[in-house]
């Protein structure tokens, strides 16, 4: 193989700011998404949990819905077809004036795909505290609200603290989705370089560093999270 | 106190609950006991609505429990509850479990809260425990916070179901010397056990279950005495040899 390596062409301008930039987005990408993704999914596992049938059905036709077209599918819907369903007005603002529409659609979609994954793990999780502690929150007279803020949630996301992050970590890998309708992220960024250099292996090598570190960290801080919430005297399941 | 009038309960087509009817007055020890698979735990649920029946009529503290106009989340802090399994609450300290009622429920100052707190944990004799955790004390001595919780919400009546059959040996008369306490110090309890010394030594009245069914419904001695039923002398005859 004929191949000249050159590693120093990372660290070159502007090809190392290409990779902060994609960096950049990748990152601010997947955390807008994870706050779609956490915040829609629980609200989702408590209606899943809860003694409401009408939010029960509720909750089960969105994961339905959403867990089973594959991402891709559902980031092209989102960006091509949905707009053209609205009317006119809102069809152009959504493709054109919206700030940053491939990013917000990006976002959306990730952040809809993921909440309905991580429903099922707060489901998981509340009902893994079980019945006997609904009951003994019920017991003492709170109401259905309070036994989730006081007593199932709490120790709800402790349980799922693991699951959890490997969520997160699947925004973050699926984030690169994003790049086929035109974000700019880290993936799209190292394609990019390439294209202009023929440099692909020192490129592809220096995303899959980055992808990896990114990774890394994110686990090792949510183990320190994980030990930090840990009820005295509990021990640990893994 | 508490009325139950023909309560039947099916699950299904499984019939738990068959035309049960009893009552405990103010300041009565029922024990309920009976085979496993009876109903007892069953029965002692709907008194607080934590199951529903779905024939018959249960009364509160003359409110009707599956009544659609009764606030069942006040009914249930008027009413004690005890588990077999404890069920503290696992990510707070023992006095923080016995505070949360109150605090949330009752709507007291967390310094009400507290006061009051710590005297119970004293009458149960776990003050030094206060802020163990439940993965940090003994089955016997979380029983004992969980009576602790639900004397906290100063409820007029309290409902045990099996409080100590998940214990040690050794653990049981912990849990049961509090509970004669509070039988003697005149609590309204209805209180699911297998525990014959302690039904005969503080309970007015036992109610003996079957298949669903109320067997029997009789004063303490009379019971222990004089079975009516052949059901309840055998029960009597297994339970007392061992
Ligand atoms: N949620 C449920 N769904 C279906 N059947 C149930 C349910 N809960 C209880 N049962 C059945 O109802 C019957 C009575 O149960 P229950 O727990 O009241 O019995 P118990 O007298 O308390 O028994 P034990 O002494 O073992 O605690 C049992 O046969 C049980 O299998
Ligand atoms: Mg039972």
């Amino acid at each position: 193989m004929n191949y000249n390596w050159n590693w120093g062409i990372l660290f070159r301008d502007p090809y190392l700011g290409w990779l902060v930039d994609g960096l950049f987005w990748t990152i601010s990408l997947s955390l807008c998404a994870w706050v779609i993704a956490f915040s829609l999914g629980s609200l989702l596992g408590i209606m899943r949990t809860s003694s409401s049938r009408v939010l029960r059905l509720l909750g089960t036709v969105y994961v339905e819905l959403f867990r089973n077209v594959p991402l891709l599918v559902q980031l092209f819907l989102w960006y091509f077809v949905f707009p053209e369903l609205l009317p006119d007005d809102a069809g152009r603002w959504v493709k054109r004036e919206m700030p940053m529409p491939a990013l917000s659609t990006a976002i959306l979609a990730i952040g809809l795909y993921t909440a309905s994954r991580v429903c099922e793990q707060v489901r998981s999780g509340i009902e893994a505290v079980g019945v006997g502690q609904q009951n003994a929150g019920k017991a003492i007279g709170m109401t259905e609200p309070q036994v989730y803020k006081h007593v199932l949630l709490p120790n709800a996301f402790r349980i799922i603290i693991p699951p959890l992050t490997s969520e997160f970590l699947t925004i973050f890998k699926n984030s690169s989705l994003a790049l086929t309708i035109g974000v700019v992220e880290l993936t799209a960024m190292t394609r990019q370089i390439e294209e202009y250099t023929f440099q692909g292996f020192e490129a592809f090598t220096a995303a899959t560093v980055i992808y990896s570190v990114v990774t890394f960290t994110v686990m090792f801080l949510m183990r320190i999270v994980e030990r930090r919430v840990r009820v005295p005297g509990m021990i640990p399941v893994s | 106190m508490i009325s139950i009038q023909k309560a039947s309960k099916w699950y299904g087509d499984f019939q738990v609950l068959n035309e049960c009817s009893t009552s405990v007055s103010t300041g009565e020890v029922v024990v309920v006991c009976g085979p496993s698979g009876s109903g007892k735990s069953t029965l002692i649920k709907c008194v607080n609505g934590l199951e529903s029946i779905d024939q018959g009529e249960i009364i509160v503290d003359g409110d009707i429990v599956d009544a659609k106009k009764t606030n069942l989340n006040t009914l249930r802090s008027k009413i004690g509850m005890v588990f077999q399994s404890f069920e503290l609450f696992p990510h707070m300290s023992a006095i923080d479990n016995v505070i949360l009622g109150q605090v949330k429920v009752l709507k007291r100052t967390e310094e009400e809260a507290q006061i009051r707190a710590i005297e119970l944990m004293n009458q149960v004799g776990l003050f030094e425990h206060s802020s163990k955790f439940p993965a940090q004390l003994s089955g016997g001595q979380q029983q004992r916070v969980a009576i602790a919780r639900a004397l906290a919400m100063d409820p007029i009546a309290l409902l045990f179901d099996e409080p100590t059959s998940a214990l040690d040996p050794e653990m049981i008369n912990d849990v049961l010397d509090v509970m004669v306490d509070l039988a003697q110090e005149g609590m309204t309890m209805m209180v699911v056990t297998h525990e014959m010394g302690f039904a005969q030594k503080v309970a007015h009245r036992v109610v003996f279950m079957d298949e669903g069914r109320i067997v029997e419904d009789a004063p303490t001695d009379q019971f222990f005495n004089a079975p009516g039923s052949d059901r309840a002398r055998l029960f009597l005859s297994k339970i007392l040899t061992h």
